[in-house]
């Protein structure tokens, strides 16, 4: 795993629920099987101290689940403030999967005709979710994790963070001026930073697929070499055949890097911009549930002054409690958005060295191997 | 540098044509002893079979240096002597392998003339009264004398000199130069030869048929010893006129050493029509005799409108440096060839500071559409013509060269492909590093702020490389594939021309068993006064049979060299590529690590 959760984020990397505690770096997504018409993952994790592992397997729809039990419990206050950890998006339907379409659907992660990148995003996402200090308590995740039979199925129940339920009131709330300095910096930063972000993302993707395909091209460069020699007798046809399974290895050792090099510009670096992408998109949305909040509070303090005496009691415990929701939310909101700001940094640093190093790695390899060729080349036209 | 054989150089005072490979030329003259030194074995091509026996036009080395030498320092034949006493070492090579006993200086001195064989009897001819030829002869048997003795045997060296510097002067005295000229370069053609009609004397030239074949494998020994002592680069493209009219003038720098040209180093001013006009003369001079005359580049309506019209974008500068690639390649095989550099046209094209106007070049002028006439009633007549191929060797041949030609079109268009894969990289590297830059920029954290505006330059750069890599593949392999593909159309051109020298031959044959049966029928007829006519006929016809074979023979052998030294030629060529293909990845595998070790610690350091 590039981005090291249990390195990000403060909290111990094991979790107490009640008895149940897993190690977050145990947790795995391991892979994706096609079965029927839907993906299935297997999803590892190792319970702490007991070191009992656990196999399931899981649909997207047990992750959607997932998402959305976390949002639901009542009891804790300011739970809207939290900023979610991203879920990828739902992967499409199989047989009409072109990467024209995978990609419109889950941007970067549909780079991947294995779905390893897919994987990687979800398994992140379960990390987070776990290593959460509130999040992680959750007993659904007892269930996630150890239930051989998926809870998914479920996925009627809207959760706040449905995105179907967006109408244009929010497009209304979203502008609505906030009290707090600190809330309106934070809601104009993350707006641009959505958008820079986003637009990154996608020209990164714009860079793999023409590697992919560079590297594709030099596949048929390669083959067109091969099929063009054939038996020769006489000497120079020889020697001509000989210079084109040379040239043919050395367009194989090119393509080869370049496969390498979009390997690493999508696992590494795209998914931790992929991801982080998506966290400032989770991060509005907790800006917006709280500037609903705002909005709600403001409006419930209208209607106190506006109330007539015989409700005015009712409007003031109305009041007081969305003022107290809001105050926990906003606190919370705070707290979260600082430690984003932490993570942010952390998931650039480790994935950008990350992602150098195994460049770097790449290019010194092809480098030692194509110098390699070019010795032996050179011999080669020394002694003809 | 030494001359090796100062009096025939000298001669180049008086007659310009000189003659490229002079030595290559003594060396095999003196191997072929009297046979040698026949520049009218066939009198009007311009360049006689016996050229033939020597495709590398590659003067050695020192030929050309010599021959400067020699004019600056003939006049004082001590310092011929010591000039000479460093002889190339191909030549010496050569002409010890011929000479059976390579004896040193001594036996110059008319003593060692009866060790050799019919030179040395030569020789003494040539002691006595200045025979060109043998002369020549001698001054190519001098230098490996000299060489292989030159520390040991000052004496001998002091006398032959002397012989030389009299012979020198006598030459210096004299104005045929020619003679000399024509018997060491029975292989090398030029077209002054005419000149040399005044050399009666010259009739030492036996008419006799190529020894091509006997020392077609010496040949091509020297010719692998030789190194080519001619280079043409194409430089500056300069816009000239305006508007419709206006055009590319592109300078064409040569240095050379080689005598035959002005001077060592000269650079003229051409456009593209005068580069199809000198194809043009090429080809009608060569390509009937069965060579491969290199096509030049193809002409575009399109990219020399954008140019023209002015438009001063990257694309219409991506196509003046193509073209001006091509054209300096086109040129550089053009010389490769030992037979085309003979070619006073060349050799016009290269010096002279005006050309005249190549109007038929016009793609859509008369002269255009005649060629274009021509060439279709030809390629109408090539379906028409079954020949009996008697030698499987070009059959077997004929279809190399077509399955070779469909191969190199495949991998043209895998190639174009990758380049154009490339160039989408280097954009979409470009934009990417944009975004990143934007990104770095919002950035509240400084030191993530400053990692993403290093980030975003490392893509930059990338994005240089990468379009310098697409550049490298475009030029070293598309171009050189389709150059490829362009000169197998040549490759055929001979094939074609072969096949039409047979058919002339054949309907020779077939007008000669006529006449014959006219003959017959005369005589049956029995009238006299038409006999007598008919007998001429006959007789002239016979003739043209014997002729026209001989010329099918002759470009059978042609062609079978040309295409023996395409092959290598592709091969060599091939390789170079390949070469600076690799070295070019190398290259650019190198710079990103260099990128990414100073990117590296910028990541590190966020914090």
């Amino acid at each position: 795993m590039v981005v090291s959760v249990s390195e990000m984020m403060d909290d111990a990397p094991e979790v107490s629920v009640s008895g149940f505690n897993l190690s977050v770096s145990s947790i795995k997504v391991t892979e994706a099987i096609k079965k029927e018409n839907s993906l299935v993952f297997v999803v590892g994790a190792q319970e702490f101290p007991s070191k009992k592992q656990h196999f399931v397997d899981r649909k997207f729809e047990d992750f959607e689940w997932l998402q959305q039990c976390l949002l639901m419990p009542d009891g804790i206050p300011g739970l809207q403030g939290i900023i979610f950890p991203p879920l990828p998006a739902k992967p499409c339907a199989f047989q009409s999967n072109t990467q024209e379409k995978m990609i419109k659907q889950l941007g970067l992660l549909g780079l991947d005709d294995d779905w390893k990148t897919y994987c990687m995003a979800l398994e992140m996402y379960l990390q987070l979710v776990v290593s959460h200090t509130t999040l992680g308590k959750n007993q659904v995740l007892r269930s996630f994790f150890t239930q051989t039979q998926g809870p998914g199925g479920q996925a009627g129940r809207k959760g706040i963070l449905n995105r179907l339920s967006q109408a244009l009131e929010e497009i209304k709330k979203e502008n609505h001026q906030d009290v707090d300095e600190f809330f309106r910096n934070e809601r104009a930063s993350n707006s641009s930073l959505v958008r820079l972000t986003k637009a990154t993302t996608e020209r990164l993707i714009a860079v793999v697929r023409t590697q992919q395909n560079i590297a594709l091209a030099c596949g048929h460069f390669s083959t067109t070499l091969h099929l063009g020699v054939g038996p020769d007798e006489d000497p120079a046809a020889k020697t001509f055949s000989k210079l084109s399974l040379k040239l043919s290895e050395i367009i194989i050792i090119v393509k080869k890097n370049f496969e390498c090099v979009a390997e690493n510009n999508l696992n590494i670096l795209g998914l931790g911009l992929d991801l982080v992408s998506r966290y400032e998109e989770s991060e509005k949305e907790m800006l917006f549930r709280r500037t609903c909040k705002l909005v709600e509070l403001e409006q419930n303090s209208k209607n106190l002054e506006k109330a007539k005496p015989a409700k005015k009691a009712n409007m003031e415990e109305i009041k007081k409690a969305s003022e107290k929701e809001f105050r926990h939310i906003s606190d919370i909101a705070r707290l979260e958005i600082q430690k984003l700001h932490r993570v942010r940094v952390e998931v650039f640093q480790q994935c950008l060295t990350s992602w150098c190093e195994k460049q770097l790695h790449a290019a010194r390899e092809t480098s030692s191997i194509l110098s390699q060729h070019l010795r032996a080349f050179k011999q080669l036209d020394s002694t003809e | 540098m030494s001359p090796r054989q100062p009096i025939p150089f000298k001669m180049y005072l008086f007659c310009p044509p000189s003659p490229v490979k002079f030595y290559d030329a003594a060396a095999a003259a003196c191997s072929r002893s009297l046979k040698m030194a026949t520049s009218s074995e066939r009198s009007p091509p311009p360049f006689p079979e016996s050229e033939d026996q020597e495709p590398d036009p590659d003067p050695a080395d020192g030929d050309s240096d010599e021959g400067e030498d020699i004019f600056t320092g003939n006049s004082k034949p001590a310092e011929i002597k010591a000039e000479r006493h460093q002889p190339p070492v191909d030549v010496t090579a050569k002409l010890q392998r011929d000479i059976p006993s390579s004896d040193p200086l001594g036996d110059l001195d008319g003593s060692g003339a009866n060790k050799k064989p019919a030179r040395d009897g030569r020789q003494a001819d040539l002691f006595t009264e200045p025979r060109s030829d043998i002369f020549s002869e001698e001054a190519a048997a001098r230098p490996a004398r000299p060489g292989p003795a030159s520390g040991s045997n000052a004496n001998s060296s002091s006398k032959s000199n002397g012989i030389h510097s009299d012979e020198e002067q006598d030459i210096f005295a004299e104005a045929t130069v020619e003679l000399s000229l024509d018997s060491p370069h029975s292989e090398r053609k030029e077209t002054p030869k005419p000149v040399t009609s005044t050399e009666s004397s010259v009739a030492v030239q036996p008419s006799a048929p190529k020894t091509a074949l006997k020392t077609m494998a010496e040949l091509e020994e020297e010719e692998s010893e030789d190194k080519f002592e001619l280079n043409i680069s194409i430089t500056n493209p300069e816009k000239v006129g305006d508007g419709m009219n206006a055009y590319m003038a592109y300078q064409v720098s040569t240095q050379t050493s080689l005598p035959m040209f002005r001077s060592k180093s000269f650079t003229v001013k051409r456009r593209f029509s005068d580069f199809l006009g000198l194809y043009e003369k090429l080809s009608e001079k060569h390509a009937q005799n069965g060579y491969i005359v290199p096509p030049p580049p193809e002409k575009s309506i399109l990219g020399m409108t954008k140019v023209k019209v002015g438009k001063e974008d990257p694309s219409s500068a991506e196509f003046v440096e193509r073209r001006r690639a091509a054209l300096e390649r086109y040129l550089q095989r053009v010389v490769a060839h030992p037979s085309l550099l003979q070619d006073p046209d060349v050799r016009e094209f290269l010096e002279r500071d005006e050309l005249p106007r190549a109007v038929n070049t016009q793609a859509l002028s008369g002269a255009g559409f005649l060629k274009m006439i021509n060439r279709a009633t030809d390629a109408v007549s090539k379906m028409t013509i079954k020949m009996n191929e008697s030698d499987i060797w070009f059959e077997e041949k004929l279809q190399e060269v077509e399955s070779e030609d469909q191969q190199l079109r495949k991998l043209h268009g895998v190639v174009e492909s990758l380049v154009n894969h490339r160039k989408d990289l280097s954009i979409n590297t470009a934009v990417f590093a944009k975004s990143v830059a934007m990104l770095g920029s919002s950035e509240d954290n400084t030191a993530l702020s400053r990692a993403l505006s290093q980030l975003a330059e490392v893509e930059d750069r990338m994005e240089q490389l990468h379009q310098e890599q697409a550049s490298s593949d475009f030029f070293v392999f598309a171009e050189l594939l389709a150059d490829y593909i362009r000169l197998l159309g040549g490759v055929r051109g001979c094939f074609d021309q072969r096949m039409k020298t047979w058919q002339r031959w054949q309907d020779a044959q077939v007008t000669l068993q006529k006449k014959r049966e006219n003959e017959a029928r005369l005589l049956w007829a029995n009238k006299p006064d038409k006999l007598q006519q008919a007998k001429e006929e006959i007789a002239e016809w016979e003739n043209k049979v014997t002729q026209y074979e001989a010329d099918f023979e002759r470009i059978s052998t042609t062609v079978r060299k040309e295409v023996l030294r395409f092959e290598k030629e592709k091969a060599r060529d091939f390789k170079n590529q390949i070469m600076k293909y690799l070295e070019s990845l190398l290259h650019s595998q190198q710079q990103l690590i260099k990128y990414w070790e100073a990117f590296l610690p910028e990541a590190k350091a966020i914090a």
